[in-house]
C-alpha cells in the first residue's frame, strides 16, 4: 500500500505546473535534436546540464529525461522521410520506413512508429514502476566489495557493447578512471596530479568533462562534415495508422517492448542495440522475410518500439544501484551528483518524490509526444529547413556561456574546450567518449569501494570470493573480458572460411559507420 | 595495406546488426546492404595503421606520465592503500591496453582521415579559445558575434547578408536571454 502511496504522490509531484512545464521542454527539445541530424541526446543533454542547478533535482531530471526519450521519436522522422536517421537508434528503421515512404505510405510508417513507440514507452514505464523497487530493495544489502564489482562490470561492459574498436574503449576508460583520481585525494589528503594548480585541487567538475567531451566535441566534428544538402520534405499528409496498419504490427510491437524492456536493463545495452536486435527478430519471424527493406510495416513497428522501450528502462540501473546503464544515464548521474544527490538503492526510500515523480513524468511526457509526433508532425519536419551553419554556432555559444555560468569561472570555460578538443581527436582516432564519461564518473565510486573492501578484508583480495554477490559479479567480469579473446584465437586458428563473415561484417559496418551519435551505447 | 581490407574487421557494434545483416547476405540485391554499402563509401576513409600506432603511443604515454606520478605518491600496503596505489593499478592498466593496442590491434579500430575539411574544426576551435580569451576582458557580446560571424560565413558558406543578420539576431537572444532572462553573471559590456 505504501507504494501505491508513493506512485499517487509521484503523479502529484509531475502535475505540479512548473514540472509540466519542464517536462513539455524536455520533449520537444528531445523531439527536435532527434529530427536533426547531427547533435545527439547526450550532446544535448550534456550542453543543457548548467541549465538545471537553478531548479529542483526532481524538475531537473523530468527535463533531461524528456530529451532523451523525446529524441527517440524525433530520430524516426528524418529516417523515414529523407533516408537520414536522425539519431542512432533509427538507423534501421530507414531499411523499411523509406521504403514505405516511397509507396507514399510516409504517414503509415510514422503514424505506426509513434503509436509502437507509445507502447513501447508505456509498458516500459510500468515495468519500471514494479521492477525498479524490487531490485532497489535487493541491492540495499549491499556493501563496499558488491559496489566495486558491480562499477568495474558496468564499466567493461559499456567499453565492449559499445560500436567500435574495444580495446580502444577500454582505453579510454581506463583514462576516464584516471581523470577521476585528479584532486584531493578523499582517504589520506595528498593532493594527486594537480601539477600545483589551485584549480585542480578540488578535482575536475564532472560538468565541463561532459559538455566538452559529448558536447563541444560534437560540434567541432560536425563543423568539418561537408554539410549535406537536406531537401526539406513537402507536406506530410495523413499520418493517422489505420486499423489494418495497426493490426498488422501489433505483434511487432508487443515483442518490441518487451525485448526493449531487458536489453535497455543490461549495462551497455539501450536504445541502438535494442532496434537493431528487433529488426532481426522480426525479419527472423516473418514468413516472408524478403519483403523486409521493401516497406514490411513491422520493420518500422518493431524497431521503434523497442528504441523507446529501451531508452525507459534503462532508467532501471541508474535509478536502483546507482550504476549507469549507457553514457546518457552516466550524464543523468551527473546531474544527480550536482544536485547533492547520489543516485542507489537508497533513492526509492529516501527521495520517493524524485524518484515516482521522474517515473511518472514519463507517461505525460509519452502522450506530448504522440500528440507531437501525429497531428504536429508537419511542424517538426520544417526544421529541417533550418541550416546547421547557422545552428552550429547557437549550439557552441550556448555552451561557452552555460559552463561559465556554472561556477562563474573563466578556468571552467576553457575547460570545456580543451575536453571539446580531445573529444574531437577522440572522434577522428576511433575512441568513443562514451566510455570515458562513464568511467569519470563511476571512478570515485569505483575507487572509495574498492580501498573500503580492502580495509574490510585485511588487505586480502581473495575477500571478494567470499560473498556470493561480488563474487557472482566478478567471475562475469572475469567471463566478459577473457570471452572474446577465446573467441578471437579460435577465428584466427579457423581462418578458413572467412570470406562469408567478411561480407556480413562489411555490411554491419556501414551500418555502424552510421553510428555517429557516440550514445549509441 | 590492412587498412584497404575493409578498415574495420571486428565489426563490432552491436549484436543484432550482425544478426539483421547476416540474414541479409542471402540475396545480393538487398536493400539492408544496398544501403549499408552507400554509407560506408559515403563515410571518410578510416584513419589507418600509422594513426593508431600514434594514439597508441600517445594513451601509453599518459599511461607512464600516470605510473611514475603514482609511485610518486605512495603505494602503501594493501591493508592500507596509499594515495598512489589506486592510480598506478589503472596506469598500468592503460600501459598495457595501449600496448595491445599497438602491437596486436593495429588494424582494428575505425577512426577518420584527416581531410582538408578538417581545418574548419581547427579554425573553430582558435575562435573558441579566442573568445575564452576575451570573455574576462570585454564581455561575450562582441566575441560572440565574431565567432558566430566566423563560423556562418567562413565555416558554414552562408551569404554575407545571413550570416550578418542571423548572427545579430542570435547574440541579441542569448543577451536576452542569459542577461536580461535569467540574471546570469556572464561578463557583458552593454
Amino acid at each position: 500500500m505504501e507504494s501505491l502511496q508513493n506512485v499517487a504522490a509521484g503523479f502529484a509531484v509531475v502535475l505540479e505546473p512548473t514540472n509540466l512545464l519542464y517536462c513539455l521542454v524536455g520533449v520537444v527539445i528531445g523531439m527536435l535534436i532527434g529530427v536533426l541530424p547531427g547533435l545527439g541526446p547526450a550532446a544535448t543533454i550534456a550542453i543543457l546540464l548548467p541549465l538545471t542547478y537553478g531548479v529542483e533535482p526532481v524538475t531537473a531530471i523530468i527535463m533531461l529525461a524528456g530529451i532523451f526519450y523525446g529524441a527517440q521519436y524525433g530520430g524516426t522522422i528524418t529516417s523515414v522521410l529523407l533516408r537520414l536517421p536522425g539519431e542512432a537508434s533509427s538507423v534501421v528503421t530507414v531499411l523499411d520506413g523509406h521504403a514505405l515512404a516511397r509507396k507514399g505510405k510516409a504517414g503509415t510508417a510514422l503514424g505506426v512508429a509513434a503509436v509502437g513507440s507509445f507502447i513501447g514507452g508505456t509498458v516500459a514505464i510500468v515495468g519500471l514502476t514494479f521492477l525498479a523497487p524490487v531490485v532497489a530493495g535487493f541491492a540495499l544489502d549491499f556493501g563496499p566489495p558488491e559496489y566495486a564489482a558491480l562499477a568495474l562490470l558496468g564499466i567493461l561492459l559499456v567499453s565492449t557493447i559499445a560500436s567500435g574498436a574495444k580495446v580502444k574503449a577500454l582505453i579510454a576508460a581506463a583514462i576516464g578512471l584516471l581523470l577521476a583520481t585528479v584532486g584531493r585525494d578523499a582517504f589520506t589528503g595528498a593532493e594527486r596530479f594537480t601539477f600545483d594548480s589551485l584549480s585542480l585541487a578540488d578535482g575536475i567538475d564532472f560538468v565541463p568533462v561532459a559538455m566538452g567531451l559529448f558536447g563541444l566535441g560534437e560540434i567541432l566534428y560536425n563543423l568539418e562534415e561537408r554539410h549535406r544538402a537536406v531537401h526539406a520534405p513537402g507536406k506530410v499528409a495523413n499520418v493517422w495508422p489505420s486499423r489494418k496498419d495497426l493490426k498488422e504490427s501489433s505483434g511487432a510491437v508487443t515483442r518490441g517492448s518487451v525485448l526493449g524492456f531487458f536489453l535497455g536493463i543490461l549495462p551497455g545495452g539501450g536504445a541502438t542495440i535494442a532496434s537493431m536486435a528487433a529488426y532481426a527478430a522480426e525479419k527472423k519471424r516473418a514468413k516472408d522475410p524478403s519483403r523486409f527493406g521493401k516497406g514490411a510495416i513491422e520493420g518500422v513497428a518493431g524497431p521503434e518500439t523497442a528504441n523507446n522501450a529501451a531508452a525507459t528502462s534503462s532508467f532501471i540501473p541508474l535509478l536502483t544501484l546507482g550504476i549507469p546503464a549507457n553514457a546518457t544515464m552516466a550524464l543523468m548521474f551527473g546531474a544527480l551528483l550536482i544536485q547533492g544527490i547520489t543516485p542507489g538503492p537508497q533513492l526509492v526510500s529516501e527521495h520517493p518524490e524524485l524518484f515516482w515523480g521522474v517515473v511518472n513524468s514519463m507517461y505525460i511526457g509519452n502522450v506530448l509526444l504522440l500528440i507531437m509526433s501525429i497531428p504536429l508532425v508537419g511542424v517538426f519536419v520544417r526544421i529541417l529547413r533550418v541550416r546547421a551553419a547557422i545552428l552550429a554556432p547557437v549550439t557552441a555559444l550556448i555552451t561557452m556561456i552555460g559552463a561559465y555560468t556554472i561556477n562563474n569561472s573563466v578556468f571552467d570555460v576553457l575547460l570545456v574546450v580543451v575536453f571539446g578538443a580531445v573529444g574531437y581527436l577522440m572522434k577522428k582516432f576511433g575512441f568513443e567518449p562514451g566510455p570515458l564519461v562513464l568511467a569519470f564518473v563511476l571512478g570515485s565510486l569505483l575507487e572509495s569501494s574498492l580501498r573500503r573492501s580492502l580495509l574490510m578484508f585485511d588487505g586480502s583480495a581473495a575477500g571478494f570470493f567470499t560473498r556470493p554477490i561480488s563474487a557472482t559479479l566478478l567471475v562475469v567480469f572475469v567471463v566478459v573480458a577473457v570471452l572474446p579473446l577465446i573467441r578471437a584465437v579460435r577465428e584466427r586458428r579457423a581462418a578458413v572460411p572467412a570470406g562469408a563473415t567478411a561480407a556480413a561484417d562489411g555490411s554491419s559496418d556501414g551500418a555502424s559507420a552510421k553510428n555517429r551519435e557516440e550514445e549509441s551505447v | 595495406m590492412d587498412g584497404s581490407s575493409n578498415g574495420r574487421p571486428d565489426g563490432s557494434d552491436g549484436a543484432g546488426a550482425g544478426g539483421a545483416d547476416g540474414a541479409a547476405a542471402v540475396a545480393p540485391a538487398d536493400p539492408a546492404q544496398a544501403l549499408a554499402e552507400e554509407w560506408a563509401e559515403d563515410a571518410p576513409p578510416p584513419a589507418g595503421p600509422v594513426a593508431n600506432l600514434a594514439a597508441g603511443l600517445v594513451t601509453a604515454g599518459i599511461g607512464v606520465l600516470g605510473a611514475v606520478t603514482a609511485l610518486g605518491l605512495g603505494l602503501g600496503t594493501l591493508n592500507q592503500p596509499g594515495a598512489g596505489l589506486w592510480p598506478l593499478a589503472i596506469s598500468v592498466a592503460v600501459i598495457v591496453l595501449s600496448l595491445a593496442q599497438v602491437f596486436i590491434g593495429r588494424r582494428g579500430g575505425d577512426g577518420e582521415k584527416f581531410s582538408r575539411y578538417s581545418w574548419l574544426s581547427l579554425v573553430g576551435l582558435a575562435t573558441l579559445l579566442g573568445l575564452v580569451a576575451l570573455l574576462p576582458v570585454i564581455g561575450f557580446e562582441i566575441p560572440a558575434l565574431v565567432l558566430s560571424l566566423v563560423w556562418m560565413k567562413f565555416l558554414g558558406g552562408e551569404s554575407w547578408r545571413s550570416a550578418v543578420l542571423y548572427s545579430v539576431l542570435v547574440v541579441g537572444v542569448l543577451y536576452g536571454v542569459f542577461v536580461g532572462a535569467l540574471g546570469t553573471n556572464v561578463p557583458h559590456l552593454f
